[in-house]
């Protein structure tokens, strides 16, 4: 007797097990859902309006002549000053914390004060380049005040990628270059930034493809315009980025429009693909040397 | 002139912060012979081999008493830079640890940050290390590999010629085979009793027949303490110290 | 067979000893480098400085020309008639979005994260974990894009009231885009449980996956869930682009989904785009809002940072 409602009930419960799996696989599958018909949507509208005309026009009021090139050139010429300013704060930042930090109260704070930053919207960063870069340090609504903001925005994320890839260097190889009689500097320089380089340039890269993508917000509060007729020429200019491209195109009334941001999204995708693409690529290369 | 002793430590007391490692070390270390320091784990046989290239300052917490001379000069003296103190005074850690580079760039390490930049000359430095290190034949051809490929005892050579090329005086070699097979193990013993010629080798082991086979000194530590250190064959065969005896007929440890 | 001289007669060691000389510019590098280091670390620091100083600075010079009590406490937000108003429909409108979107990414979220640490075999997680990981690369224009171009229009079939510029939509795709933060950080927690509580505990008893779930692994991943909740709400206050695009411009105070509202961030992008000069009240309106958001968005930040840490299991 006992053992037959033993097994009617653990076949309940086994039955309820498959239920429950079911339902977390269709919650699974409705994420993927949103995905696959964002994309579908995207590259049914875009695709017809996409062509070399279109990556090579400057924006325009008739939908036939606009093209996305003043914000693929301003997104470039952003990242000619963001990567560098921000991989060089980020990595000495890293460098800091990890190899030279004596474990006390500041560093902590600092450390704290990184995680912090990583949290903060980017719109307030947005204010910050506003009163700090536009008004203050007299730059006006330029690129390299656009580019300053933006270089702090992704620092946080760049320096805790950094912090993983110079920690995970082996405590083993720094010790034998110690003992040869190198310096603190030569290690570091000659052993231990080498050997973290492919997880750095990984981290970086993610962190670019996402102020490449993410750098609407704090942009549009500190000047890129949406009507750009040139390219950048120099630090000073006045300049627009892929995104708030995208973004002025969306907000037009007349439905046509839709198609031209359904375009300028597919070459911010791709972009942002190839991107994600080398640092995958990076990572697996380099993966697990030690 | 240099002295007899490439050591000579003297009342010699280490603390990790409020604990005391190191008791009264007292010894002094002969040129151009092997100097075996055995003892159970925890002795402070790697603190005491750590501590001669200053390697020890690495960890913040460490506090020293005491004098330890390098060839009549105290190496914790304000003049002495730890980056020439460690030139001269080479080390050969534990585990193998190659860089992630190429062989020919882990053995021109040393040369290159003291300043050799010559082609010429770093690989002539290079070929001699490798012979020294009797692992040359095995990697001519393949000097611009990457030094992670080879296997371990392998690995531990191309180390022992990373340490070779500056040419130091004295070699550390902290337990460097203990990660290694037994072929691997007995070749490095026989590259040690080589390196002898030229060298002067101190050298912890856990490994009580790897002291008797290679070494001509042995010190066994205690808690700390350096109990006995004579002529090996005197230890193994005729220890004075009844804890020295115990330990190497295996009553503990 | 070990040569101390090399070949050109001079020993590597006497090389090193000339080559000493040239070490004090060495030196200087060495005493350099840490300083140099050290002032790249400042410039994190500096940056919250600099954020909280130009907050503060405008918000004090903000709250002297309109009282805080009616910005805090003012139910009606007209920032561009002389009567300022309050700034309460705003608050109301973040708080609508991320309650949708909570909503939308807690259930979906928990559930993926379920799946993929206690279902998912490795090659499957394999295919989703990146999946989720595009979901998480797609830039927020473009989910605003989304929301207005067809989740707007969809929606706008089921309920005859609804706007083309609304809570709703805008909130629904928050919620997505905040998916793939608390699926993998969730995962991570529920990963973090040990093999040995599962299978000693309760698979080795004959429990079921489900059970083993529920009963075993979240109960001792729930501070990290809490916290990886916390950390996309406090994503989902800040974000900006999805609400600018998709819920409109309309101060509002109303918990009616189908309605048109306006955001705290998404006033400032609209008082920073309109006609601002530098000193307009407006100007100094955006930087209270900023702050306000700053504040909330910090306290939850801090928040999750407790909640791990605090509650960090000792396996």
């Amino acid at each position: 007797m006992t053992q037959q409602i033993n097994i009617s009930q653990i076949k309940g419960r086994v039955t309820r097990n498959k239920i429950y799996k079911g339902i977390f696989i269709l919650a699974i599958s409705l994420a993927m859902l949103a995905l696959a018909t964002l994309l579908y949507r995207i590259l049914s509208q875009g695709l017809g309006y996409l062509s070399i005309d279109f990556l090579k026009n400057y924006p325009a009021p008739y939908i036939e002549e606009a093209g996305i090139f003043a914000g693929l050139m301003g997104s470039v010429f952003m990242m000619c000053i963001t990567a560098p300013v921000s991989i060089i704060l980020g990595v000495s930042t890293a460098l800091y914390l990890e190899e030279y930090a004596t474990q006390n109260r500041f560093t902590r704070f600092i450390q704290v004060n990184v995680q912090n930053l990583a949290g903060i919207p980017s719109i307030v960063f947005g204010l910050l380049g506003l009163t700090l870069f536009v008004y203050l340090l007299a730059m006006g609504y330029t690129l390299i005040a656009g580019a300053l903001t933006m270089s702090l925005l992704v620092l946080p994320v760049i320096v805790v990628a950094s912090q993983e890839a110079i920690r995970s260097v082996p405590k083993e190889i720094r010790e034998a270059s110690i003992a040869m009689g190198a310096t603190k500097w030569q290690t570091i320089w000659r052993i231990v930034l080498p050997a973290s380089i492919p997880g750095i340039i990984t981290g970086a890269i993610l962190a670019l493809s996402r102020a490449i993508g993410e750098t609407a917000p704090p942009l549009i509060i500190v000047g890129a315009a949406a009507a750009i007729y040139t390219i950048p020429d120099s630090f000073l200019s006045k300049y627009t980025v892929m995104p708030i491209q995208i973004y002025s195109w969306t907000a037009r009334p007349q439905e046509e429009w839709q198609f031209v941001a359904a375009a300028g999204i597919i070459v911010l995708l791709a972009i942002l693909l190839c991107m994600n693409a080398v640092a995958v690529w990076i990572r697996n290369k380099f993966q697990k040397r030690y | 002139m240099t002295a007899a002793n490439v050591f000579s430590i003297e009342d010699f007391n280490l603390w990790y912060g409020n604990d005391q490692a190191l008791y009264h070390i007292n010894m002094a270390v002969p040129r151009k012979e092997i100097t075996a320091v055995i003892g159970p784990s925890g002795c402070g046989k790697s603190t005491l081999l750590k501590t001669l290239n200053r390697m020890i300052e690495t960890i913040p917490i460490v506090n020293t008493s005491g004098i330890i001379k390098y060839n009549d000069n105290n190496i914790f003296e304000k003049k002495q830079m730890v980056e020439e103190l460690r030139t001269h005074v080479g080390m050969v850690f534990q585990k193998p640890n190659p860089f992630p580079k190429s062989i020919y760039e882990n053995v021109a390490y040393g040369p290159k940050i003291h300043g050799i930049k010559k082609k010429n000359v770093l690989d002539e430095i290079v070929e001699k290390s490798l012979r020294g290190a009797a692992i040359w034949d095995e990697v001519k051809d393949r000097l611009n590999q990457n030094a992670y490929g080879l296997s371990g005892g392998q690995q531990q050579r191309i180390c022992i010629a990373r340490c070779l090329a500056i040419e130091p005086d004295v070699i550390l070699m902290d337990e460097p085979t203990s990660a290694l097979d037994p072929i691997s193990t007995l070749k490095i013993e026989e590259l040690i009793k080589e390196l002898k010629k030229d060298y002067t080798i101190i050298i912890v082991t856990h490994n009580m027949q790897q002291a008797a086979r290679i070494s001509d000194k042995t010190a066994f530590m205690l808690n700390g303490e350096l109990v006995e250190f004579s002529d090996t064959d005197q230890i193994f065969s005729n220890p004075k110290d009844k804890r020295t005896e115990d330990y190497i007929t295996g009553r503990f440890g | 067979m070990v040569n101390k001289q090399s070949t050109a007669n001079i020993s590597v060691q006497d090389m090193i000893k000339q080559n000493k000389k040239k070490k004090n510019i060495g030196n200087g590098i060495e005493k350099f480098v840490p300083i140099f280091l050290l002032l790249c670390a400042i410039v994190s620091v500096l940056t919250t400085i600099g954020i909280l100083f130009t907050l503060l600075r405008e918000t004090f010079s903000f709250f002297s020309d309109v009282s805080l009590v009616d910005f805090y406490f003012g139910t009606h937000w007209s920032p561009w008639t002389d009567h300022f108003g309050g700034v309460a429909p705003l608050i109301a409108g973040t708080l609508l979005i991320s309650f949708i979107a909570i909503c939308v990414a807690v259930p979906i979220g928990l559930a993926s994260a379920i799946y993929l640490s206690e279902y998912a075999t490795e090659r499957t997680r394999k295919v989703i974990k990146p999946i989720l990981e595009v979901l998480a690369g797609i830039p927020t224009v473009v989910y605003g894009f989304f929301a207005l171009t067809f989740v707007s229009p969809l929606l706008g079939n089921i309920f005859s009231e609804m706007r083309i510029f609304n809570a709703l939509s805008a909130g629904i795709v928050v919620g997505i885009m905040i998916i793939p933060m608390i699926a993998s950080l969730s995962e991570d927690a529920m990963s973090a449980v040990p093999h040995s509580l599962r299978d000693g505990g309760a698979l080795g008893l004959g429990a079921t996956r489900f059970e083993v779930a529920i009963k075993v692994v979240l109960p001792a991943a729930l501070s990290g869930i809490i916290a990886s909740i916390v950390l996309a709400l406090s994503r989902a206050v800040g974000e900006t682009m999805i609400v600018t695009i998709a819920a409109g411009a309309t101060p509002n105070l109303t918990f009616n989904p189908t309605e048109s509202i306006q955001t705290l961030t998404a006033f400032i992008v609209q008082g920073a785009t309109g006609d601002t000069s530098f000193h307009s009240i407006i100007y100094k309106s955006i930087y209270a809002v900023g702050f306000t958001l700053f504040i909330f968005t910090l306290i939850m930040n801090i928040l999750s940072q407790y909640i791990s840490r605090r509650f960090k299991e000792d396996y």
